[in-house]
């Protein structure tokens, strides 16, 4: 194996864990702990977990999102275009790309600017803000079902070819 | 309706029926 896609595969491994292990944190632990933080009456809230933990948890999540992405379309170098536009064999890996970059356009031009109002890092009022909390939760899910077949099809461009040929 | 969303259960379900979705129309492509 050559030097430069195993080292672009690894990368790719390393983000790609570091942005759906965030995603999966937010929608199985952060979203129920939140409920069930401000249904506690007299216990101490989710106020530390949006001031503390949020912001950070979505720096990783963003910018490993965006390194996911960028080391995969290097790691597919020449079979880029084939790939996206699902030729061959590459349409396995094809379908995980586009469902990949879906993923990416939804963190960064939905869940984000969203979250932004919620974390008051943008001006909004109280209903702009519970409208935001909604949208990004839902784009979050989203994500959370869209990986499912993604990481299907990137076992499947690996593994599975066999079963979809003849 | 009840958005299927709402629930971690409804979220896996829509991602596994999605996926056999995409892999019949795979199937058809390869």
């Amino acid at each position: 194996m050559e030097l430069l896609p195993l080292v672009e595969r690894w990368i790719h491994f390393l983000a790609g864990i570091t942005w759906i292990g965030l995603l999966y944190y937010f929608n199985l632990v952060q979203a129920a702990a939140m409920a069930a933080a401000n249904a506690d009456q007299g216990g101490p809230g989710g106020a530390g977990i949006t001031k503390y933990v949020v912001p950070r948890a979505l720096w990783w999540f963003r910018w490993s999102a965006l390194v996911t992405w960028l080391a995969g379309a290097a790691l597919l170098g020449p079979r880029f275009m084939s790939a996206f536009t699902l030729q061959g064999n590459d349409a396995l890996i094809g379908f995980g790309a586009w469902l990949g970059t879906i993923m990416l356009l939804n963190v960064w031009g939905i869940i984000w600017p969203n979250q932004k109002k919620v974390l008051g890092l943008k001006p909004a009022t109280d209903t702009e803000k519970a409208k935001a909390r909604r949208i990004a939760f839902l784009t979050s899910r989203v994500n959370t079902a869209l990986s499912i077949p993604m990481l299907f099809f990137m076992a499947a461009a690996g593994h599975g070819v066999t079963l979809f040929a003849g | 309706m009840k958005n299927p969303l709402d629930s971690i259960a409804g979220t896996i379900i829509s991602g596994l029926v999605l996926t056999v979705i995409l892999a019949l129309i795979a199937n058809a492509l390869v």
